[in-house]
């Protein structure tokens, strides 16, 4: 036998640290149940110095036609609703009003850092997610809710966070949370194609997502300028700039139109560029 | 304990084991069938369900004869003290014999087959008149496009059917298979029809129904979290029926 | 063309330098050695392909019900939130036991073990033609392993897509949920088969060039031969399945479209890579049990195998003709239907050899004088098992008869009564049969019979109903086949094979007792217990390092059992002629020399 041969011990574990290394995460870290709800972090917000935004989001011309929601497959979804259900890509009420509208700060809190929110929900009810649109907070929990009882999956698919395809395949919960600030995070169910939802991830509590009947509101806020931007899965970005001063409400709209069509979400997460026209696919 | 005392009490141990768990189980062995099922509803699956008996009896007789043959070696050659192993090496003469034969059944088992896939598979031997439906697979739903009113697929008066395939009795059907993911399998257990949706190809594969009714249609490859749940139905209509459905969807279509 | 001399390093010297216990048992580059090394691995791995076994039978047998205590509190939520298996942990179960029983298991128990061990030793050479590298080869296998292991612990779990790894599933977890673990499972995978092609080298090296004189080939035992064809199937599948995987690593990390069809990539390309190294693979499987089951059933019936030309032709034709027959694992799959006929012709073929060879035990067997021992038992029931398993690939070898049961339990059915009932009783045989050379003692009899016995009942009620479900059409890789109406009729045969299923393994706690039991409490073994004919049973229990004291000399074949001139039933291979036989008189056999071409 030769004596020669030196490297035996060290061939072994040098490859087995070389493997650990380059594995990286080796745990469950990111986009799984994580972050907590209320840190002790303080709110640096002075409520006695703050002020808010509010406004509303209009569409401007007829609204395009939704097609209706096929459940006669999932019969324990579709015995749950009164009447059929539409896609929910673009929802305008008969006095003009856009719903699902994300509305957020955009620019103006660089400074600040702020306490993460109690846990929010996303529920699965009659095969459609409630909300349609999310906002929450970097490392906040999102508790996904099966109320059906029947198989739903969650499949997420952001540009910056990583990305989760998991299922519940009975009534049950899952908590989820973003690491990084994101603008917007599709989600879809793939056994029941029509559900999707967006998931708006920021570094702030400040978000808002328009109502049926299109206001919106950011409120609590510190005085001083902002950049204000609504997003719509259709009908893209817009920006304003807002001043908020001590215990006044500045109001803001928006209005979209058809023609900005254009601007669509890329689905499946690519990223959205602001002020560029993205083709329709 | 002589051997076949010892041996009749390890087979009625091994039988009670047997027969507890299925009570246990609450399984009808009886019930348990060797060919496929009864409710078979297309004009191929007579004869694969024949090739199916055919090979089952020939392997059943090869099964049979094997290994009770070795059941009786192994009783008949046990140990015994005052025996001694007979010194044989082998015999060409045998190893002719049981190649030859085994060669020729398989082939003519090969050869029997020929025609029947040819007939399934071949796309020049699709009948010409097959009524043509398109079915995007994708997880974890089945998407058929019915050409409309004018018979040309890609056009305004196209219309889906989401998870249910309906189709006309007593006329060839022949499928265009696509997948938009990944690859999942259309299988229509009754019909004895499967093939393989996969993503960037377009995939005929054409049947003929023989009766009316609701019949099962699943995904047979693994595609994901929800393969399980990738069910359908088949709705196959009586032939007046069929075109009575396909005026009310293209009336349902127009609408939109 | 044989060569007949070994390479004479260190034969006949009693040079012995002590080795460190580092050098001994850890690093060690003595191919005996490395054999245990292989065996407490595969062994191993073996349970915990077991484990995830259980784990998958679980769901089916009982589905949606949470794990039982203490199982539950095991698995996170993320795997089985309150002990439900969720279906994308489901799909990574039946993935895993697939893959660490294919890879991690039966290659290492069947070539890793009884390669590095009957090699040297059954052709009268003191080790392997390059120790250092067999070691490499051994020590490939707990890194790969590792990063295997490694995978259910990262986000998005282990590998769900299928042992088969089917693109375009397996190239993104858009599809799969499953994210980095489908890249370990490539990583670790690539980097294993480099085990399988060092240890073949070794294989094939030391077969061609280090037998002792007068061992010729049609001398050498049929356990060498099998695991020598073996290593040629493996020197040309591996690097096959290595590029397959390396081109779907490139798909799901640097944007390549090999197999993506987005980028005009061609899912059926992985599949024909895939199961052209799949189809060999499998022979790979099975080809070493084959070899096995010859050595004990001659051995223990006391009776020359039945035809060992034809034995020997048999597994080399299977060797070949494994080759051309990858097609019929993708009848269905939209290839060419022209390429269907072509692929029933070569599978149906294919048959014929293992018939011969079927035919051949059996015929071994008959007129014998059959010892019912533990490792006899094993290789009758790989006999019989394999029958089974053989006549039901006659059913898929038919492309319209695969129409039905492709992708359904009749075809998981096929492939355990060969991957189990045939090579995991193969192994088991192998493993009761030379255990005593290995460890110096015997595994205890009466614990192995009913291991046996308790294994053959249990096995066969879990898979042989398999059949039927996949006759009633039940599907492949399904998490509840509940959902479907025409399967739900079939729920109590599931929960049938999931009760046998936990009885086998459970039944497998007595062979593992056996085994370590005997390691220090069973009767001490002699060199030859068995009383075999081969050069292995003529070097002490166990052998020492390098082997043979002397370089053996080899007068005659391996399987001179009850000869009826000697009063012995058998006769070693390297017992000089000119013997007396027990009428007084002469019995002598030609000396090396004289035998023409070697």
């Amino acid at each position: 036998m030769s004596d020669r041969f030196e490297l035996r011990g060290v061939v072994a574990p040098t490859l087995m640290l070389l493997v650990m290394a380059g594995c990286g995460g080796g745990d469950g870290g990111g986009a799984s149940s994580g972050g907590g709800g209320g840190a002790a972090m303080e709110n640096p917000v002075n409520a006695a110095t703050a002020g808010n935004i509010a406004g509303s989001i209009m569409f401007e011309g007829d609204a395009p036609s939704m097609d209706v929601i096929d459940m006669s497959s999932e019969t324990v979804c579709a015995d749950k609703h009164a009447s059929p259900q539409m896609i929910q890509e673009v929802v305008v009420n008969s006095n003009g009003a856009l719903a699902n509208v994300f509305v957020y700060v955009k620019e103006g809190l660089e400074s600040l850092q702020f306490p993460t929110p109690a846990a929010a929900l996303l529920d699965q009810n009659g095969c459609v997610y409630l909300p349609h649109v999310l906002g929450v907070m970097v490392g906040q929990d999102i508790t996904i809710r099966n109320s059906d009882g029947l198989l739903h999956n969650i499949n997420a698919s952001p540009t910056i966070n990583r990305g989760f395809n998991s299922s519940q395949p009975v009534s049950m919960e899952t908590t989820r949370s973003f690491r990084a600030a994101e603008v917007m995070v599709p989600l879809r169910c793939d056994v029941h194609g029509w559900m999707t939802s967006y998931i708006g991830v920021l570094d702030h509590p400040f978000h808002s997502v328009s109502s049926g009947s299109g206001a919106f509101s950011l409120s609590t806020l510190p005085p001083g300028e902002y950049v204000i931007e609504a997003w719509h899965e259709r009908y893209g970005t817009q920006t304003q700039t807002v001043t908020v001063t001590t215990g006044e409400t500045a109001e803001v709209n928006f209005t979209f139109s058809a023609s900005m069509a254009q601007n669509a979400v890329v689905p499946l997460g690519a990223p959205v560029e602001l002020h560029a026209i993205a083709e329709a696919s | 304990m002589n051997f076949f005392w010892r041996m009749g009490l390890l087979l009625a141990g091994m039988l009670a084991v047997v027969i507890g768990l299925s009570v246990i189980t609450g399984i009808s062995w009886l019930d348990l069938s060797w060919v496929m099922p009864d409710n078979v509803v297309s004009t191929f699956g007579p004869t694969l369900d024949n090739l199916w008996l055919v090979i089952l009896w020939i392997t059943g007789i090869i099964f049979v004869v094997t290994e009770i043959t070795l059941l009786v070696f192994m009783v008949k050659y046990r140990h015994k003290e005052d025996r001694k192993a007979d010194y044989i090496h082998g015999s060409n003469k045998a190893e002719v014999v049981w190649t030859t034969i085994t060669f020729v059944i398989v082939m003519a088992l090969a050869f029997y087959t020929k025609g029947i896939w040819d007939e399934i598979r071949d796309p020049n031997l699709i009948p010409a008149d097959a009524y043509p439906i398109h079915m995007m697979a994708k997880q974890f739903e089945w998407n058929a496009t019915y050409a409309g009113a004018d018979g040309q697929f890609g056009t305004a008066d196209d219309f889906l059917s989401l998870n249910v395939l309906h189709i006309p009795v007593d006329r060839p059907v022949v499928v265009q298979l696509e997948a938009e993911d990944v690859i999942h399998s259309f299988f229509l257990p009754e019909f004895r029809v499967k093939q393989d949706a996969v993503p960037g190809m377009s995939t005929p594969v054409w049947f003929e129904a023989t009766r009316t009714g609701e019949f099962t249609l699943a995904c047979a490859e693994l595609c994901g979290l929800g393969h399980y749940t990738m069910g359908g139905t088949v709705i196959v209509h009586s032939q007046a029926d069929f075109q009575d459905w396909l005026a009310q969807q293209q009336a349902a279509a127009e609408d939109d | 063309m044989s060569t007949t001399t070994a390479m004479e390093t260190h034969t006949g010297t009693a040079e012995h330098h002590e080795l460190s216990f580092i050098r001994k048992y850890i690093f060690s580059t003595d191919h005996k050695m490395i054999a245990k090394q292989f065996l407490f691995g595969g062994l191993m791995f073996l349970a915990l392909g077991g484990a995830l076994a259980v784990m998958i039978r679980w769901q089916l047998g009982f589905p949606g019900r949470p794990l039982p205590m203490p199982l539950r509190i095991l698995f996170p939520d993320t795997m089985a939130p309150g002990g439900i298996i969720l279906p994308e942990f489901y799909n990574s179960l039946v993935t895993m036991h697939a893959t660490f029983m294919v890879f991690f298991a039966l290659m290492p128990l069947m070539a890793g073990v009884f390669g590095n061990l009957l090699i040297p030793l059954q052709i009268g050479a003191e080790d392997m033609a390059f120790p250092r590298i067999n070691m490499a080869s051994f020590w490939i296998m707990p890194v790969a392993g590792f990063i295997m292991l490694a995978s259910f612990f990262v986000e998005g779990g282990a590998a769900g897509a299928g042992w088969t790894s089917y693109a375009p599933l397996s190239t993104s977890g858009e599809w799969t949920g499953v994210y980095m673990g489908q890249i370990l499972w490539l990583v670790s995978l690539i980097i294993l088969g480099f085990s399988s092609i060092l240890g073949a080298l070794n294989y094939v090296s030391t077969v061609i060039n280090m037998r002792a004189p007068g061992m010729t080939w049609f001398r050498i035992p049929l356990a060498t031969w099998s695991i020598f064809i073996t290593a040629w199937l493996l020197l040309l599948a591996i690097p096959i399945l290595t590029g397959g995987l390396l081109l779907l690593l490139f798909d799901q990390t640097i944007g390549t479209a090999f197999f993506r069809p987005e980028g005009s990539g061609e899912p059926l390309l992985w599949q024909h890579i895939f199961w052209f190294f799949g189809h060999p693979e499998v022979y790979i499987l099975i080809v070493p049990a084959m070899g096995f089951v010859s050595e004990v059933i001659a051995c223990r019936s006391r009776k020359p195998i039945f035809g060992y030309h034809s034995m020997v032709v048999a597994m080399v034709s299977i060797g070949f003709l494994g080759w051309v027959v990858w097609g019929h694992h993708m009848f269905q799959s939209g290839m060419n239907p022209l390429l269907g006929m072509t692929f029933v012709v070569t599978t149906v073929v294919i048959a014929v050899p293992s018939a011969i060879k079927t035919f051949n035990w059996m015929g071994t067997l008959w007129r014998g004088n059959i010892h019912f021992d533990t490792p006899l038992l094993h290789a009758v029931a790989f006999v019989a098992l394999f029958i089974i398993g053989g006549l039901s690939g006659i059913f898929m070898a038919s492309a319209p008869v695969d129409i039905y049961i492709h992708d359904t339990y009749f075809i998981v059915a096929h492939l355990h009564y060969v991957l189990v009932g045939g090579s995991l009783f193969g192994i088991f045989a192998g493993i009761t049969f030379w255990y005593p050379k290995m460890f110096g003692r015997m595994m205890n009899e009466g614990l192995g019979k009913v291991h046996f016995a308790l294994s053959f009942l249990f096995y066969n009620m879990a898979f042989f109903p398999m059949h039927n479900l996949g006759v009633q059409g039940m599907m492949r890789r399904i998490y509840d086949p509940n959902q479907y109406e025409f399967l739900q009729g079939l729920q109590p045969l599931n929960t049938f094979i999931s009760i046998s299923i936990f009885c086998f393994a459970a039944t497998q706690i007595l062979f593992a007792f056996n085994f370590l039991w005997s390691l220090r409490a069973g009767k001490v073994a002699g060199n030859n217990p068995w009383k075999s004919n081969t050069l292995l049973w003529t070097t002490p229990s166990p052998p020492p390092h390098g082997n043979f004291p002397e370089m053996p000399t080899v007068y005659r074949g391996p399987y001179e059992y009850s000869h009826p001139d000697r009063e012995e039933d058998y006769w070693p291979q390297d017992e000089p002629p000119a013997t007396t036989g027990s009428g007084g008189e002469t019995v002598t056999t030609p000396t090396p020399e004289l035998v023409p071409g070697g």
